[in-house]
């Protein structure tokens, strides 16, 4: 297969291994003599540690060390990337300050040792007071950590208050405003995180295998955590890993404390998570409590819109802490023109574990208020909510489109998307079918919710708006880089700085290079997630890695055949500018006969003496890619549920999206993407949400607490697509990871609440249970 | 203490401690890597093999529990480098996306098909609802037990139903 291949559904190249059981995970990868560590971890959410009795542990046979804080506290907190607010000791100093804080390191001579040893560990502890309602930490009543000066870490604020305040003080607008809530999320990779460490003794330098999205930012951190002479001396790789969803963005202590254990034992050390820990000590997602307020005319022309809340940082702040909301910020005007904006989020530390990127990060939340309250806005103006959507919408004459927010929307048609969608899952018929369902006194609800996201993050310049990223060491940019090598047996090799965990960039990026180069998918592997191979890479994530790393890949490639051409035209007695490549090889235009392979191009290239005079010999380009925007992806979704008045549930019946992802490479991987997606955003809607006790206990720990949807809760999901490409990058892609999370759960929750709108029910808190349904049902009928 | 069994057609044993669950054994002692671990609880499915020819979570019983037992993993599934149907339909009809729920929904949807030639999508969704899967939002994963059935009954497989086009 060669050209013509983008745009096309070609089967993945990574299934093979996968789908034989042969695919390499971390806890697949086994050392010689390798150790095993496990961690003692902290059963209140704030209590100060008053003894740790390490000595039964030592003691157990196989055990081969106990680390508690004095041990690690040389290196330091753990790094974050956006350093601002409190960092996490790697193991707990004098006060622990979440429910799952790891206290001691157990290393012993396999799992099963090191896990009888951290039950041997006796840690005394002094409860202290939990502050775990974010809106109560904002008040500073009192302090999270006693060295802060206040819980309110940063305040994003952009857009004009008073403005808004004028236009809903106004006595002919109409004034929708709500309260809600934005829950916080359990990632669940279905992968436990996982690492092994190696420390290579007389090197001084060190290999580890983690379960990340961005290798190239824990090797920042491990190089200036122990103080190596750089980052060439780390070198991270992310072998296969199950599921990414941000709790991959980041850099956690257990990769620096598997590296100094590694490097005090002189074995390889690895740490293996339990599902219960995967709970507690991997970032959680979401977390906001804000009110939303959308001011329009009696007509439903939108006036002005704010957002105003608090945003959970949890009790450290790792990665990007600080800096997810400010994603949101991008889009929380969602595709609507307004004329006054206002947009404040506190960041707040409370005793609970870190919050920070879960799928979509920032951009499902404000998504979120911004469609549920448009929805409301049309109940209160007596309005379809498709029409007033389509009133409000920028039209397409409107783009680049300027937001209120200072950002720059590349392309859309957002009506007509919306208008395939109305077509397409007949919403006609749908109202018909409710109206009569509704005689019938049964509750059945149509949903609606449009979006627009932000991503292919970023220009660069982005880095140094706002906040630092420099916390790793590295310089503050959003670009991504590439390499294609041509092997001297006409073979390529394709190394990216993105870090999959499952979005197909072997098979995506082999499609790039095929369609330029005409080599045939199967003469070219894919090397990701290593950081040996890579000059940089800032990672999978924010939906970024074709409209950034991918494109990368593209100028690579189209460098390499700028050399190939005057090979071949050397080669063929012709001039490179007449050269086109196809079928595995090069021929001259309009004479497919005056052809060469790429097995003779690459034989030349790497013969010196057989080469043009003055070129030189090789056939390997490096390239750089900096987005001269982000990228605008959008679309429209529909879902329809039917709520049992007896017991509360909701029964999804059925699912349809309109998307537009600008151009696409693979269409099958696209829709997988949003299959994966809607369903996550679905969980948040109706399953999903970590609990706590007032004392800070997650009462969520284990699978069967935390819901996440199984096969049984979902329908099929009915895509179709719009085509608006971005000129953000010579692609014209725009990123697909993010977009079905970010709008299927206000399209779940809007529709729930228009099968219970004859109740007067105006919002329910997700998630939709079943009892919490039921009780408002219970609450609108007295 | 001992244990013997059949292992994807080969008899296996080896010494192992009492507590050690079969997921363990087959991963660490066959280092037959194929069945993940997701939750050693019995809730994610990642470890679900053929015990005796039905689909079981080997995280939830003792290797020592097992002796003499037939056991087919993953690694076992496909005959003379042929892809077994199900594994086909994964990869036509991308029913993977990580890959790590992958080896044990692969393994629950054979005996589902093994007991129910012909299931319809709700008997599908129900007879996959102990394997979690984050990526795929099982869409495709039902698409993939869908052109397993066809093919394993002598039909031919619906199409993709994912539009093609740039
Ligand atoms: S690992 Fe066995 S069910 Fe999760
Ligand atoms: S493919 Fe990733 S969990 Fe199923």
């Amino acid at each position: 297969m060669t050209q013509g291949v983008f745009g096309t559904s070609v089967k993945r190249t990574e299934d093979p291994a996968l789908l034989r059981g042969k695919g390499l995970f971390v806890d697949d990868i086994k050392r010689h003599d390798e150790a095993a560590a496990a961690f003692v971890r902290s059963p209140f959410a704030h209590a100060r540690i008053t003894s740790i009795d390490k000595s039964a542990a030592e003691a157990m046979p196989g055990v081969q060390a106990v680390y508690t804080t004095d041990d690690v506290r040389s290196l330091g907190p753990l790094l974050a990337q956006v350093a601002i607010g409190k960092l996490r000791p790697l193991l707990a100093d004098e006060v622990v300050k979440h429910v799952g804080e790891a206290v001691v390191m157990v290393v012993a001579d396999n799992a099963a040792i090191a896990r009888d040893g951290a039950d041997a560990v006796l840690v005394d502890y002094d409860p202290l007071t939990a502050i775990i309602d974010p809106e109560y930490a904002a008040t500073n009543e009192t302090l999270v950590h006693d060295e802060l000066e206040s819980n309110v870490i940063h305040t994003w604020e952009a857009g004009e208050a008073d403005a808004v305040q004028e236009l809903a003080d106004r006595e002919d607008t109409v004034v929708t405003s709500l309260k809600m809530v934005n829950q916080r999320l359990i990632p669940t990779a279905i992968e436990p995180r996982g690492v092994l460490a190696e420390w290579q003794h007389g090197y001084d330098r060190v290999t580890l295998h983690t379960t990340t999205q961005q290798p190239h930012a824990v090797a920042g951190a491990l190089a200036l955590t122990f103080g190596l002479p750089g980052v060439n001396s780390a070198r991270v790789i992310a072998p296969e890993v199950g599921g990414g969803f941000g709790r991959g963005l980041n850099v956690y202590a257990e990769e620096m404390l598997a590296v100094f254990a590694s490097r005090e034992l002189g074995r390889p050390v690895r740490w293996i998570e339990t599902r219960s820990e995967a709970s507690k000590s991997t970032i959680h997602g979401r977390g906001w409590t804000a009110t939303a307020t959308i001011v329009s005319e009696p007509d439903g022309h939108f006036l002005a819109y704010s957002l105003v809340g608090v945003a959970d940082m949890g009790a450290y702040s790792q990665n990007f802490s600080v800096a997810i909301p400010v994603l949101g910020q991008f889009t929380m005007p969602g595709q609507y023109k307004w004329e006054a904006i206002y947009w404040k989020m506190d960041c707040v530390h409370t005793h609970t574990p870190t919050v920070d990127a879960y799928r979509g990060a920032g951009r499902p939340e404000t998504t979120f208020y911004v469609e549920r309250t448009v929805d409301a806005a049309a109940r209160d103006l007596g309005m379809d909510p498709i029409e007033l959507r389509k009133k409000n919408f920028f039209q397409p004459e409107d783009f680049p489109a300027d937001t209120l927010i200072g950002m720059t929307m590349d392309s859309g048609d957002y009506g007509s998307n919306l208008d395939i969608l109305v077509e397409k899952a007949d919403i006609k018929g749908l109202r018909a079918m409710q109206e009569a369902a509704r005689a019938e006194g049964r509750y059945i609800g149509v949903g609606i919710a449009t979006f627009v996201e932000a991503c292919g993050l970023a220009p660069s310049g982005f880095a140094d708006a706002g906040v630092s990223w420099a916390g790793y060491g590295l310089p503050s940019a959003f670009n991504e880089s590439a390499v294609v090598r041509i092997n001297p047996d006409a073979s390529a090799t394709v190394v990216t700085g993105t870090g999959p965990t499952g979005q197909g960039h072997e098979t995506v990026w082999s499609q790039i290079v095929s369609d330029r180069l005409a080599i045939p998918m199967e003469r070219i592997v894919v090397i990701h997630g290593d950081t040996k191979d890579t000059p940089m890479g800032i990672g999978t994530g924010g939906s970024r890695s074709v409209a950034v790393g991918g494109v990368a890949v593209a100028i690579a490639a189209d460098r390499i055949k700028e050399k190939a051409a005057k090979v071949a035209a050397h080669l063929l007695e012709a001039s490179a500018e007449d050269i086109v490549f196809a079928d595995n090889g090069a021929h001259v235009a309009g004479s497919p006969d005056k052809s060469v392979s790429w097995t003779d191009i690459a034989a030349t290239a790497y013969q010196p003496h057989k080469m043009p005079e003055g070129m030189e010999a090789g056939l390997d380009m490096t390239a750089f890619f900096d987005p001269s925007n982000l990228t605008w992806p959008y679309g429209s979704h529909v879902a329809v549920v039917e709520v049992d008045p007896d017991t509360g549930d909701v029964d999804l019946m059925s699912y349809s999206a309109v998307d537009d992802c600008g151009n696409i490479v693979n269409p099958m991987i696209v829709a997988g993407q949003l299959h994966g997606g809607i369903a996550q955003g679905i969980g948040q809607a109706l399953f999903e949400e970590a609990v706590f006790d007032e004392d800070g206990n997650l009462l969520t720990a284990s699978l069967l607490d935390y819901l996440i949807p199984t096969a049984a809760d979902l329908p099929s999901f009915d895509l179709a697509k719009t085509t608006t490409p971005t000129d953000a990058n010579p692609l014209g892609v725009k990123g697909i990871g993010e977009a079905g999370t970010i709008v299927s759960t206000p399209t779940i929750v809007n529709a729930v609440v228009d099968a219970l709108s004859p109740l007067g029910i105006n919002d329910i808190q997700m998630p939709l249970r079943p009892k919490r349904v039921w009780a408002a049902m219970q609450e609108a009928r007295s | 203490m001992e244990v013997s069994m059949t292992v994807n057609g080969r008899e296996v044993s080896g010494d192992v401690e009492p507590r050690t669950l079969l997921v363990h054994f087959l991963r660490e002692d066959q280092r037959l890597t194929g069945t993940h671990v997701g939750c050693e609880t019995g809730y994610c499915g990642a470890c679900t093999i053929h015990l005796d020819g039905k689909a079981v979570k080997s995280c939830t019983i003792l290797a020592v529990q097992v002796d003499g037992a037939n056991i087919m993993t993953i690694e076992g599934l496909a005959s003379n480098g042929n892809l077994h149907p199900v594994q086909e339909g994964f990869w036509e009809r991308h029913g993977l996306q990580c890959g790590f729920c992958t080896p044990g929904m692969i393994m629950a949807a054979v005996s589902l098909l093994e007991d129910n030639a012909n299931p319809t999508e709700d008997e599908i969704r129900h007879g996959i609802e102990g394997n979690l899967c984050r990526c795929t939002g099982y869409h495709n994963i039902v698409r993939a037990v869908e052109y397993a059935g066809a093919k394993m009954r002598g039909e031919e497989p619906p199409p993709p139903d994912w539009e093609e086009g740039s």
